[in-house]
């Protein structure tokens, strides 16, 4: 599994990261997290909110620090 | 698992009982909220006078007191504005706005976009993405920059501060002329034809039209929301305000009455262009600088000046020219610069000259 955090730095995105990451250690999913933060990269996934969490190329929120059990129901946990 | 812990899986009874929940919890707020906030001026005596060991009529005394004042009341202030603006701000979002405005023609565009900007959530390192995703959606050059006018300078904090701190008529004042610098400046830079001194790769960029499913919110989400944004946005400006006020107060205690007449005074032709040209390179954001202006009114300043010097500071700011420059070539930051700075101009002597 692939995730991809979008933000250019901002508060809001690195606690971003971190949730995923701390998820992904409870939960023992197999993930890669790549932290994004050229903008014109994260112009080219189309989204124009962030932070932005991206799953296997899905978009799955953006302009918003989403919720622990959002992330974990993302991964399938 | 999931049928614990998100509401949308729970029996219709369980969310019925929580918003009734929320909802006390939210009446019982605004109560304490308002008998609290009735106190504050004498409890704020009490506290530099009785307490303290500070002589009434000192210029100290007048400090303290001033902060011991200002700082609860301003917060409890943005505590409920914030509050109030996240609730209407969880109908609002980007992807709608975006939706809405790329099929507006410029007038109407502009003053719609500037309106938006006021409620959309935003975030100022959110503007490049922001931007690229409006102008590839089709959304004219002129009406993207009403909205990248409006959001940062007519916001929630900055009209809560201004309410608390010197009115409900300064406010309106603010919010007007506010949008009508967004509209206006937007409307003549889309007049301007400068849509070829956008950064290439941006009009290149995937303009893919995202859907991303739309959450259904309930009340008790949007009350959720709003306490989100009251933690989010307080925690983050707290600082500001209290550096604010303190710095307020000094000069409330200290500086002389009437000192701030011959500087930022109404009769100096020069004092509204010293005011924009100060602001510009000063960073900091509404909860920051507006307890600082209260503070000069009080010393003589002319409104209009105060305004042109307040506008300045949260519209026009170095670090947000700096990240425009990835999506703008270097001249048309300067023409927004310069269109923007002429509306702060037009309303500082606006209000110089009437009041």
């Amino acid at each position: 599994m692939e995730i991809k955090v979008l933000g250019p730095g901002c508060a809001k995105c690195n606690k971003t990261e971190k949730l995923v990451q701390q998820v992904i250690k409870e939960t023992g999913v197999d993930a890669k997290v790549e932290k994004i933060t050229d903008m014109m990269q994260i112009a080219s996934y189309g989204v124009f909110g962030t932070p932005s969490v991206i799953i296997d190329n899905e978009v799955k929120c953006t302009g918003k620090v989403p919720k622990k059990d959002d992330i974990k129901k993302w991964l399938g946990k | 698992m999931e049928s614990e812990t998100n509401p949308s899986f729970q029996g219709k009874g369980k969310i019925n009982k929580m918003m009734a929940l929320n909802l006390l919890i939210v009446a019982i707020g605004v109560y304490v909220w308002w008998t609290v906030y009735q106190v504050l001026p004498d409890l704020s005596k009490w506290l530099t006078y009785k307490l303290l060991p500070i002589q009434e009529g000192s210029h100290l005394g007048s400090s303290v007191e001033f902060f011991l004042y200002d700082t609860p009341k301003v917060m409890m202030l943005l505590f409920l504005v914030v509050f109030g603006v996240g609730i209407i701000r969880s109908f609002f979002t980007p992807e709608k706005t975006r939706a809405f405005l790329s099929g507006k023609s410029e007038f109407v565009g502009n003053i719609f976009a500037a309106l938006l900007g006021i409620v959309t959530p935003f975030c100022s390192c959110s503007a490049v993405p922001l931007f690229i995703g409006f102008v590839t959606a089709g959304v004219p050059l002129g009406v993207t920059f009403s909205f990248l006018i409006a959001a940062p300078m007519v916001n929630e904090i900055a009209l809560g501060l201004l309410y608390g701190l010197l009115g409900w008529k300064v406010a309106a004042i603010y919010l007007g002329t506010g949008l009508f610098i967004a509209i206006s400046a937007g409307w003549v830079i889309g007049r301007l034809k400068l849509e070829n001194h956008i950064e290439d790769w941006v009009t290149q960029a995937n303009a893919a039209n995202l859907n991303i499913q739309e959450e259904k919110l309930t009340w008790n989400d949007r009350i959720i929301y709003g306490w989100d944004a009251v933690k989010e946005i307080i925690g983050r400006v707290w600082i500001y305000v209290i550096l604010g006020i303190a710095v307020g107060a000094g000069i409330h205690g200290f500086v002389p009455e009437g000192v701030m007449a011959s500087i930022m005074g109404k009769d100096s032709w020069w004092s509204v262009p010293l005011s924009v040209v100060i602001g510009i390179p000063m960073y900091s954001n509404a909860a920051g600088v507006i307890p600082v202006v209260e503070a000069l009114l009080g010393k003589g300043a002319a409104l209009g000046s105060v305004l042109a010097f307040m506008m300045s500071v949260i519209a026009l700011s170095l670090p947000e020219m700096v990240i425009l420059r990835k999506v703008l070539k270097p001249k048309l930051i300067a023409v927004f610069v310069g269109v923007v700075a002429c509306g702060i101009l037009f309303v500082g002597y606006l209000f110089n000259m009437i009041l």
